[in-house]
């Protein structure tokens, strides 16, 4: 049994702290988030320069790893700085399709793109009806020669503002939410037809909702054999779970960190609130609920990792997520409520990550919908 | 043992209803069902809709244009109020700096500022907490020092709500730094077009600036504004608080939300074909909301009869206040749950009144993790719970 890192894992984590120590404070992080494009394209390169992009594809690919663990090693991190540079998106979601679907030479330039930061994507999967359930997919694909045409509408697909090119999931045959008939689709974001609504997300990154009137796309972008994307989008969503289970445990540590430093550092009735038990308690569950969350994502990464079956993994997976969003809702709440009126402005860092780990918990699943998945799956 | 009402308050209910059913304007229930907030031009309209009633004041007694009602009319009227959505008054005049005139202020006082705040012609804000004095409030630090006729003060409050808009500031100031803590404070009204007064707004987590940091530099007030004695402000404000703390357990306010939650639930797909409303895990939570709400309702009563034969409010207040905004967040989460990916989108201005662009996500399933963040300071503002629970430790509990 060995839970330590690898050389490349450690040096992975040592780059991100002293990327974020360097460049990537508070103020910073503001003025990134109030710019047009919401996020820094000098760190984009930097990412690109430094490896991140590649992270999570394998050698095979291209790649600096592939693995679970090397993902969540780079997200958790990416969480203590409460990143808003759009690596998700790109390298784990839409990255995560390309790889996993693409074939032959569109694919070794798509990867190569992304892993050198000029492509940015966005997976547009969810939509108004569907929740979490990734085989409610009422966007039609429909085939005609050499074309697909594209109609539906798509909402809160991440980094929807910035991405060149779309990645679709889109119905060609079967009911709503049949498993069978759901296509993965390439699409320009300036096609005609494409209608982007553009917003800030409440953890200060960009999404947008997307209409597709009539988009038509060559039949050849379409990623993977017709109809059979559903298994390959569910694996790369899980794997994006725990990704952002593991940025969750980065940020709650960081809620926790500052909860103490605060606690130790604010003085009412003549002595630091630190000193009050009642609050002392608190935070020491909140450390229990760090360590918790901390423990259970590393269980889900190393399942993915393993020869597990597929089922073994789906569960793992859920159970990561139901029970970092148990630990975002008590450590994020009580965070805000030991810093008093000062953790719900958003003049400190709390209040920020605060919201970070809010929209966290609804990624892919809230901590409801993973509960009740890993119950049905445990049948 | 019942829990009935009367017949006379009955009739009472009956009119109360009818009243806000007729008279509640339509643009203003319409902005608080769709959780736009609302202007300062729509909150006085709906007072002064009420003052023409006679209704504005329900907590005043009727020699200062009050209603006059009892505790349990007060009662019914604030639950009608609550389950139409209609808004309280600005607490601050009316429930807060009120009080605290007619028990201590003097005559050219009384008649100088109650009758504005009755009518809704002042609007007053609050000049309490200070960047280092909340919980421990009484270790605030803005000062006021005599000169001739006048005080000359100067520091900062902060957590100001609306001050913004306000004409008016009451303020706990220190005039004598020499004696124990709670015996230096003096209670002092501040015209807020007083030169040396700026504002600086506080943004909070849903992007609105509601509070403010208020800075005093020199700023002369006259004498005369003084409420009371000297050094005498912290008596005063304690009677200030304990208002503050009635009819805080939001009970009928979270009576709504159940009712709008399972609304919306009932409208929200399950992503199966069906909807959260028929969602197991979904259905227990909302039960278990409806549950906790019933315990709240009957602990408020309880109070209530109590207050009905002449008991003063006691610790009670602070269970209400404890578990009522607790109740609330929960139900504010609730809705963050039933909103899922439509909870993501960052749009403060959508729900701001003169917004014109197109607007994001279904209903207002984007003001739902905004909703959430700001209420956040319910269990904060108010004596914050933590307050709470040592005021039932030292004052039942004997700890």
């Amino acid at each position: 049994m060995d839970f330590s890192y690898t050389e490349v894992q450690q040096m992975l984590k040592d780059q991100v702290q002293r990327f974020v120590q360097k460049s990537y404070d508070f103020d910073t992080r503001n003025k990134i988030i109030a710019s047009e494009q919401g996020f820094s394209a000098e760190n984009w390169a930097l990412f690109a320069e430094l490896g991140w992009l590649a992270v999570p594809f394998t050698e095979e690919d291209g790649g600096l790893g592939g693995s679970a663990v090397d993902l969540i090693v780079l997200m958790e991190e990416f969480g203590k700085a409460n990143l808003v540079e759009p690596f998700l998106a790109t390298a784990v979601l839409g990255g995560g399709l390309v790889a996993r679907l693409a074939e032959g030479d569109r694919k070794e330039q798509l990867l190569g793109e992304i892993m050198s930061g000029e492509l940015q994507l966005a997976l547009a999967f969810s939509e108004e009806g569907s929740r979490f359930n990734l085989a409610n997919v009422t966007t039609s694909a429909k085939a005609d020669g050499d074309n697909v045409t594209i109609s539906g509408k798509k909402v809160a697909a991440l980094n929807g503002t910035a991405a060149q090119q779309l990645v679709v999931v889109a119905r060609e045959s079967g009911e709503p939410t049949s498993r069978d008939g759901v296509s993965v689709f390439l699409v320009d974001a300036a096609s005609p037809g494409v209608k982007l609504q553009s917003y800030p997300t409440i953890d200060g990154k960009r999404a947008a909702d997307i209409t597709f009137t009539d988009v038509t796309v060559p039949a050849s972008n379409r990623l993977g054999e017709a109809g059979k994307a559903l298994a390959v989008l569910e694996a790369v969503i899980d794997m994006a779970t725990v990704g952002v289970s593991a940025e969750a445990v980065g940020a709650l540590e960081m809620l926790l960190h500052k909860t103490v430093e605060y606690s130790k550092a604010r003085t009412q009735f003549g002595v630091p609130i630190g000193t009050f038990q009642a609050l002392q308690h608190r935070m020491a569950d909140m450390f229990v609920e760090c360590q918790l969350a901390r423990s259970i994502v590393l269980m889900a990464a190393m399942q993915i990792d393993s020869s597990e079956p597929e089922q073994e993994k789906n569960r793992a997976v859920s159970a990561a997520k139901s029970r970092v969003g148990k630990a975002i809702r008590k450590v994020g709440q009580e965070a805000i409520q030991i810093h008093g009126g000062i953790g719900t402005t958003e003049e400190l860092d709390v209040g920020h990550f605060f919201k970070r780990v809010t929209a966290l918990e609804v990624l892919f699943g809230n901590t409801d919908f993973h509960t009740d998945r890993f119950a049905q799956l445990s049948d | 043992m019942n829990v009935d009402f009367t017949a006379e308050e009955l009739a009472f209910q009956k009119e109360v209803r009818e009243f806000l059913e007729n008279e509640f304007p339509a643009d203003l229930k319409a902005k608080v069902d769709a959780n736009i907030r609302l202007s300062k031009d729509d909150l006085v309209r709906w007072q002064k809709i009420l003052y023409k009633k006679g209704w504005a004041a329900p907590s005043w007694p009727e020699e200062y244009g009050g209603t006059g009602w009892s505790p349990t009319q007060r009662h019914i009227f604030a639950t009608e109020m609550g389950l139409i959505g209609a808004p309280e008054p600005v607490p601050f005049g009316m429930k807060m700096v009120a009080p605290v005139i007619m028990s201590y202020g003097n005559e050219e006082q009384k008649q100088r500022f109650l009758p504005d705040i009755l009518a809704s012609n002042v609007w007053w804000c609050q000049g309490y907490s200070e960047p280092n004095a909340g919980s421990d409030l009484a270790s605030l630090k803005t000062t006021a020092v005599r000169d001739g006729d006048e005080y000359v003060v100067n520091g900062a409050k902060t957590w100001n709500t609306y001050g913004q808009y306000a004409d008016w500031i009451f303020c706990l100031v220190r005039t004598d730094n020499t004696v124990k803590k709670q015996e230096g404070i003096s209670f002092l009204l501040i015209d807020m077009k007083t030169p040396g007064i700026s504002l600086k707004p506080i943004v909070l987590l849903d992007g609105h600036a509601e509070v403010n940091e208020v800075f005093f530099d020199d700023v002369r007030v006259p004498a005369a504004n003084l409420i009371g004695e000297e050094n005498k402000g912290w008596t005063y404000a304690k009677v200030l608080l304990t208002h503050e703390r009635t009819n805080i357990s939001g009970v009928p306010r979270s009576k709504r939300k159940l009712h709008s939650l399972k609304q919306v639930a009932a409208a929200t797909p399950d992503g199966n074909g069906g909807t959260l409303l028929e969602d197991s895990s979904f259905k227990r939570k909302v039960a278990e909301m409806e549950i906790e709400l019933k315990a709240l309702e009957y602990s408020e009563l309880r109070t209530l009869a109590a207050l009905s034969v002449g008991k003063a409010p006691g610790p009670e207040s602070s269970i209400l206040k404890i578990v009522g905004t607790e109740l609330s967040q929960k139900l504010d989460e609730m809705f963050v749950e039933l909103a899922a990916y439509h909870s993501l989108p960052f749009v403060p201005e959508q729900f701001e009144d003169d917004f014109s662009g197109e607007p994001v996500g279904p209903g207002s399933a984007a003001s739902t993790a905004l909703t959430y963040f700001n209420n956040r300071k319910l269990s904060i503002f108010g004596g914050s719970n933590e307050i709470q629970r040592n005021i039932i430790c030292k004052a039942v509990l004997g700890l």
